[in-house]
């Protein structure tokens, strides 16, 4: 029941001289019960959805990773935390924590610094600012898959472009995505590459939303020299924006799969292995089910942890107000 | 100390004019404000004085030097901007230092650690912090140093925007709307607080202002500025009782001024709306003038005749003290408003029919142009002239 | 008046840098889309050649892309891409909108609980949920069709919050005057609630079709059947069965894949990037 039908129910009883109208305190009762009742039709199919798709599948990787459960199998037994131990004592999952931490913490200052930097120079003139914001933004909504193949042909030993470039300058040329010492930062690369746009985009945000009378007070007050500037006005205010794009660049870092996938399937040897292609290797190609689970656990719980370590940080460091 | 000369000012934006040839001396120690609507280039002359921005043509000169293409820091002035341009990432003792950080250090010593080790660097900020605490304590915000602007009020966001001016002592105070964050009650009060300020530091103050009351309460002088012009260049009570335009006279004034046209029926007499006023000019029969009459100029008369308008009420506005009586007067859309002692207008009711007498006096005179005609109280200067241009 | 760190002008010299600057970084951007464009219309003798050139000598495009359609059902692909992503996006929007207006609008116990929930399920990594979801898939035996596609997405918590947000910004005596005028809650949702949110509209309608578009991780798991695959999987199907011998066609079905949302993209712009970005660009 809706918030005007109850009004003219309402109204009609007081027409009727035989009927006492409801006192007020029922009639607000009446009300906010047939507000929630509409509130609970109209969010119901996504409150379904939701708990069905995300928290019970969410509840189930928690349960799965105690089990020995695999599937097709009817049976299971709870094994206590041995999926864990077992992750735990595994030197190719640590092998790609420690690959996923690498390529996480090349990724993420070199996105953002980039990124800041671009968005500082096209802000800093007013010529082409559309155009160039286009062409370093597109990398990151061209599909990946495709973009990496792309890649595959630059970076080939004989018929890429790197090493034909690299050659012809008389530079030592590698097999980059077959090098176990290049493979990981090369994918890093690529991951800078894609998000790279994303970055500057949010960047080129926070420095439109710098108020101009700040840049004045900056003037009159003397700090006038670009480095001045930049150093009293626009990084201090660019603060909260920074924050926002390590957190996000670092939970799509930490979220790399189709370049691994496309590109290196890990390799060579576990080289380029990072967590999510662990976490779908183990789950749905060797099918060890309750090791695949422990392994999401313990990605869900990095990357939680991360989030709330960061949203803390910018909760006490970076809102002035 | 310093004297502000505007010479001839031009300034364009894409090809729209916003000042246009504007030229005003500013004396030293004087309170001069720029009184005009949003959008009348009282800001950009403003800017162009604190050298944010460049002018097209013209000249600036400050204490007697032409400051042209010198940057602002250079140019001995400081400015309290409208929304205050508080730094939010620093303490409001950083926020009223760096003026003088910027002046006195190096940008070696500015660095952030090692800067700190180089020498003499200790003394320069131990004498930094001495004024600025001195500055904010003179403020009455000395317990605010530590904080930051984000927790502070608006007044006080206020008080330390003009300490951040005040720390290095400019020759030349510039104000862009200090006060129209604020709400009414603390308006009244810090309007208070900036006199007190100029007349304590004795420098030059340029206000640029939207609200007449400051610019009345304020100024020394007031510059009126329309559509990128200076119409007016004077002080409060001629800019409301002796305008020199038209203009400047609607503008003036709340509410506002009544303007008729009239014609000159004989010397000293004009037709207007059906009666015969006094005018103390003379005019060529047959002139056609526009006449400005003040709300409170009016007084109520027992009966009509020459020297009073007649009219039927059409509304009755009580202010306490004051009645606004508008009146429909023949002929005339706009009805005219009178302000009324209440207690001399009782019993007024709508519908009313109702005389108001204006002394000659009081009656403003502007061509049909809107040129200020003044009486012709020193023939010698012969107010009469102007008439002729008009008549032809 | 002139924003960012630039005091006015800038002077000649600093101008021509910043465009120097900026063409360096944009070339090293564009470097991988040039490549494929170029070796996308390269016969295989130049593609294999030593010396290297943008151009072609012989231009073999035709060939390449005939090619890239013929031995593989790329078309195919990009359909499913289409009708997956269509089908995706209008049950995100038929679920979210609803909930998103009792959230913004409506006062009911648990309001507080559902929008934690929200958050919660915006912070989630989808790739955690994977594994019992294709348990759910394989129970209800949708796996290897359009439906194992669907499911995981029908609702979005993005969506949802992104709606609720913009939601909130409409004044709530326009509730109130759909109310007095008779219109049913949900009416209240369809014909007044979302229209007026068509920024937000297509900005998460852009966000949701590009992502599913581009998305490898849960096809990979949810189909098998070459013909159900989305165009992300289907390029890559194709690359591991050339092995890496026949480059120009895999170049000219990675062009046609990308090409969609790259012409979108250029032609709306502004949307793009408040979508992609969240709306956290504004």
């Amino acid at each position: 029941m809706s918030g005007p039908l109850t009004l003219s129910e309402a109204s009609d009883k007081r027409l009727m001289p035989i009927e006492v109208p409801l006192p007020t305190a029922q009639l607000a009762r009446k009300r906010a019960l047939s507000e929630a009742l509409v509130a609970l039709a109209l969010a119901g199919p996504a409150v379904f959805f939701l708990v069905v798709l995300f928290f019970l599948p969410v509840a189930a990787i928690f349960v799965i990773a105690l089990t020995d459960w695999r599937f097709g199998a009817t049976s299971l037994s709870f094994v206590g935390l041995s999926n864990f131990r077992e992750v735990c004592a595994d030197a190719g999952f640590r092998a790609s924590l420690v690959n996923t931490v690498v390529y996480v913490s090349i990724v993420v200052p070199g996105t953002v610094i980039l990124g800041l930097a671009i968005a500082l120079v096209i802000e800093g003139g007013r010529s082409c600012r559309g155009l160039y914001r286009a062409i370093h933004f597109l990398p990151f909504m061209a599909t990946l898959t495709a973009m990496a193949i792309a890649w595959e042909a630059l970076l080939h030993p004989t018929i890429g472009l790197v090493n034909q470039a690299l050659a012809a300058l008389g530079l030592p040329t590698a097999n980059w995505l077959r090098d176990e010492n290049v493979a990981l930062p090369i994918l890093a690369v690529i991951g800078i590459w894609q998000n790279l746009g994303y970055a500057m985009v949010l960047f080129l945000a926070g420095l439109k939303s710098i108020p101009q009378e700040l840049y004045n007070a900056a003037d009159v007050d003397g700090a006038d020299l670009w480095i001045d500037r930049l150093r009293t006005v626009t990084l201090p205010m660019l603060g909260p924006v920074t924050m926002f794009v390590v957190i996000v660049v670092a939970l799509r870092a930490f979220e790399a799969f189709d370049t691994v996938k496309v590109l290196t399937q890990g390799g060579p040897g576990r080289a380029s292995e990072v967590l999510l292609y662990t976490l779908y290797r183990e789950s749905f190609e060797y099918l060890r089910t309750g090791y695949g689970a422990a392994v999401a656990v313990l990605f869900l719980a990095i990357v939680t942890t991360l989030t709330l370590v960061q949203v803390r940080f910018m909760d006490t460091k970076v809102h002035y107000q | 100390m310093a004297s502000v000369s505007i010479e001839s000012i031009r300034k364009d934006y894409s090809l729209v004019p916003v000042l246009r040839n504007v030229s005003l001396s500013i004396a030293d120690g004087e309170f001069l404000t720029l009184l005009g609507p949003s959008g009348c280039g009282k800001s950009t002359l403003l800017r162009i004085l604190a050298g944010l921005e460049v002018q097209d043509a013209g000249s600036v000169r400050i204490a007697e030097r032409v400051v042209d293409g010198l940057r602002p820091k250079r140019r001995d002035i400081a400015m309290v901007f409208q929304s205050y341009a508080l730094y939010p990432h620093m303490s409001v003792a950083s926020n009223m230092a760096l003026p003088l950080r910027m002046r006195r250090l190096s940008a070696l010593q500015r660095l952030p650690v090692l800067g700190r080790l180089l020498p003499g660097t200790a003394q320069i900020t131990a004498d930094i912090d001495m004024e600025v605490s001195h500055t904010a304590k003179s403020l009455g915000i000395g317990h605010l140093l530590p904080r930051k602007p984000g927790q502070l009020s608006g007044g006080q966001r206020q008080r330390v925007a003009v300490g951040r001016a005040m720390v290095r002592h400019p020759a030349v105070f510039l104000m862009d709307e200090p006060l129209s964050n604020l709400d009414a009650k603390l308006r009244v009060q810090m309007r208070a607080e900036i006199k007190e300020l100029h007349r304590r530091l004795g420098v030059t103050f340029v206000y640029v202002t939207h609200d007449q009351a400051e610019a009345m309460t304020l100024s020394d002088r007031v510059a009126v500025m329309l559509d990128g012009e200076l119409l007016q260049v004077a002080p409060p009570q001629d800019i409301y009782a002796d305008p020199d335009n038209r203009r400047v006279a609607e503008f003036i004034g709340s509410p506002k001024i009544n303007m008729f046209d009239g014609v000159v029926r004989e010397r000293g007499l004009i037709d207007v709306a059906g009666s015969t006023l006094t005018i103390e000019a003379d005019a060529i029969t047959g002139t056609a003038l526009s006449l400005g009459i003040r709300p409170e100029a009016f007084y109520l008369a027992e009966r009509g005749g020459q020297g009073t308008l007649t009219g039927s009420v059409r509304m009755i506005e009580h202010m306490g003290s004051d009645l606004f009586v508008y009146l429909d007067l023949a002929g005339i859309d706009q009805p005219l408003i009178a302000r009324l002692l209440a207690e001399r207008a009782p019993h007024i009711v709508p519908g009313q029919t109702l005389h108001v007498g204006v002394r000659p006096e009081r009656i403003l005179l502007f061509t049909r142009d809107g040129r200020r005609l003044r009486p012709d109280r020193d023939s010698s200067k012969g107010a009469v002239t102007p008439f002729r241009e008009v008549a032809r | 008046m002139n924003a960012g760190i630039s005091p006015s002008r800038l002077p000649l010299s600093v101008a021509l840098l910043r465009h120097a600057v900026l063409l360096t970084t944009g070339t090293l951007i564009l470097l991988p889309f040039v490549w494929m464009l170029s070796l996308s219309i390269k016969p295989p003798g130049e593609i294999f050649r030593a010396s290297f050139s943008f151009w072609p000598d012989k231009l073999y495009a035709v060939e390449n892309y005939t090619k890239a359609l013929s031995e593989t059902p790329l078309l195919r692909y990009m359909g499913n891409g289409v009708l997956v992503c269509t089908m995706i996006l209008l049950s995100q929007i038929l679920v979210c909108a609803p909930c998103a207006y009792a959230l913004a609008k409506l006062r009911f116990p648990g309001r507080g609980l559902l929008f934690g929930l929200v958050l919660v399920g915006l912070l989630l990594p989808h790739q955690v949920l994977a594994l019992p979801l294709f348990a759910l898939g394989h129970q209800l035996g949708i796996l290897d069709t359009y439906a194992a596609l669907i499911f995981p997405y029908i609702v979005s918590p993005f969506g949802i919050f992104l709606f609720r947000q913009f939601f909130k910004t409409i004044p709530d005596d326009l509730v109130h005057a759909a109310r007095l005028d008779g219109v049913s809650e949900l009416a209240i949702v369809w014909r007044i609630m979302l229209p007026m949110a068509l920024p937000a509209v297509i900005a998460f309608s852009i966000f949701s079709l590009v992502s599913h578009w581009n998305d490898l991780f849960w096809p990979l798991i949810a189909v098998r059947d070459q013909s159900l695959m989305p165009p992300s999987l289907g390029i890559m199907a194709f690359k591991n069965e050339e092995a890496g011998n026949d480059y120009g066609p895999l170049m000219a079905a990675s062009t046609l894949v990308v090409l969609p949302l790259v012409i979108a993209f250029l032609a709306a712009q502004k949307w793009f990037v408040e979508g992609m970005t969240g709306g956290a660009v504004k």
